[in-house]
């Protein structure tokens, strides 16, 4: 009887809508980086992340998150979903929200860059917009906050604890990159925000091949010029974040990751983000240390949604 | 007396205050009597050459600042300053 019952029950419009994205969200390429004085023996990759729908990383937990969500019953027609981002996540809720017929409201810094809060005002988001000092911190507790005072009308999803963010990554970004290096990774490199990319897809790694070593990257100091990388000491700690994933903890400056934008440039013809270019200075500074091995980072986005730094550093 | 307001990254070093009174009067002096109670922000605000650090941005109320000119920026008693890192976010 419990099978009839299954089957009985009529798929909602909003289920049967929300796999229509499938084929454009990852599979994203891997570059490989040639020409910035690299060992014969050593290769980088990195992953062009914007190359997907939604224009980043981002897109891969965005997506997981909503899927999981309507699966669940949490987000139904009608439920507008919410949560706070620096940027990218939200441009992702916001193109799979208007694909698929979901509001979509974000409590964003006012000071994100006005190219992001455009492409958001475009796609229709209900933006509530917090205090510079604040940062995203500040942005998760106004989230909250809107969610406990009307919880029937919100989904809030919540990026830095929903374990839909760490686990798109585990069923996606690790498996590409076991397949796109023909199973020879060794090492995977990346910066932490949410930490859902790094550990998604470290675990998955490891899970493969113990010896494939993880390094994690954060910024120097509290005061960053890395949109969305997170000084763990100084922010909040995502409760997704797993300590015991990184073999490795690195720190990048923001000065060093301005240098490589104009190297990712100049040299190899790709103009990347500021935290895209922290991860590929990760990586040449690992990449100088081995005598062979295949190194492999993300690059979350390009420089699109940058134009202030791009405009201060290629004058 | 003018203030500056303190972003969150900031705090730790801060004993947690959200904002700093100061009696001078411009901005130069005032962020140089703000290290000088929280040495630990120094770091987090100056560069190498003893500069704000090229990505960081300075508010006069709602107006942004440039950081080079901080020397010639008066405050006056009611003027509000905020120092604003990138957003943390996101991958």
């Amino acid at each position: 009887m419990k099978t009839l019952d299954i089957i009985s029950q009529p798929e909602s419009p909003l289920t049967k809508k929300s796999t229509k994205l499938d084929s454009f969200v990852g599979n994203t390429p891997l570059y490989p980086i040639q020409n910035l004085d690299i060992k014969e023996d050593v290769k980088v990759f990195a992953k062009l992340e914007w190359q997907q729908f939604g224009g980043s990383v981002k897109t891969r937990a965005a997506y997981r998150i909503i899927q999981d969500a309507i699966e669940r019953g949490e987000l139904t027609e009608g439920k507008h979903l919410l949560d706070a981002s620096s940027g990218n996540t939200g441009i992702a809720y916001a193109h799979i929200g208007a694909a698929l017929g979901i509001p979509v409201t974000l409590c964003l810094p006012e000071n994100a860059s006005e190219e992001r809060k455009q492409i958001l005002r475009s796609l229709d988001v209900n933006l509530k917009l917090t205090s510079r000092a604040g940062g995203t911190d500040e942005a998760q507790e106004v989230a909250k906050e809107i969610y406990e005072q009307n919880p029937s009308q919100y989904y809030y999803a919540d990026q830095y604890s929903n374990p839909s963010n760490w686990k798109a990554h585990y069923d996606t970004t690790g498996p590409e990159i076991l397949d796109q290096t023909n199973y020879d990774v060794t090492h995977f490199i990346a910066g932490l925000g949410t930490t859902g990319t790094f550990t998604g897809t470290g675990r998955f790694l490891k899970t493969y091949k113990q010896e494939i070593e993880l390094i994690a990257l954060q910024p120097d100091i509290a005061m960053h010029g890395l949109e969305g990388w997170k000084h763990l000491e100084t922010a909040h700690t995502p409760a997704i974040f797993d300590d015991s994933v990184a073999d490795v903890m690195q720190t990048v400056s923001t000065e060093e990751a301005h240098e490589t934008m104009k190297l990712a440039a100049q040299k190899e013809g790709l103009l990347i983000s500021p935290s895209s270019a922290a991860n590929l200075a990760g990586a040449l500074r690992l990449a100088r240390q081995l005598e062979e091995g295949t190194i492999v980072t993300l690059f979350p986005d390009d420089s699109s949604k940058y134009g202030e730094v791009t405009n201060q550093l290629f004058k | 007396m003018a203030r500056i307001i303190i972003p969150t990254p900031l705090r730790k070093y801060t004993d947690q205050n959200r904002q700093f009174e100061t009696q001078q009067d411009t901005l130069s002096a005032a962020i140089e009597q703000f290290i000088e109670k929280y040495p630990d922000v120094k770091q987090n605000l100056l560069d190498d050459n003893g500069n704000i650090r090229s990505y960081i941005k300075l508010y006069i109320g709602n107006e942004e600042v440039s950081p080079a000119e901080n020397g010639s920026i008066e405050l006056k008693e009611d003027t509000e300053v905020s120092i604003v890192p990138a957003i943390a976010g996101g991958c």
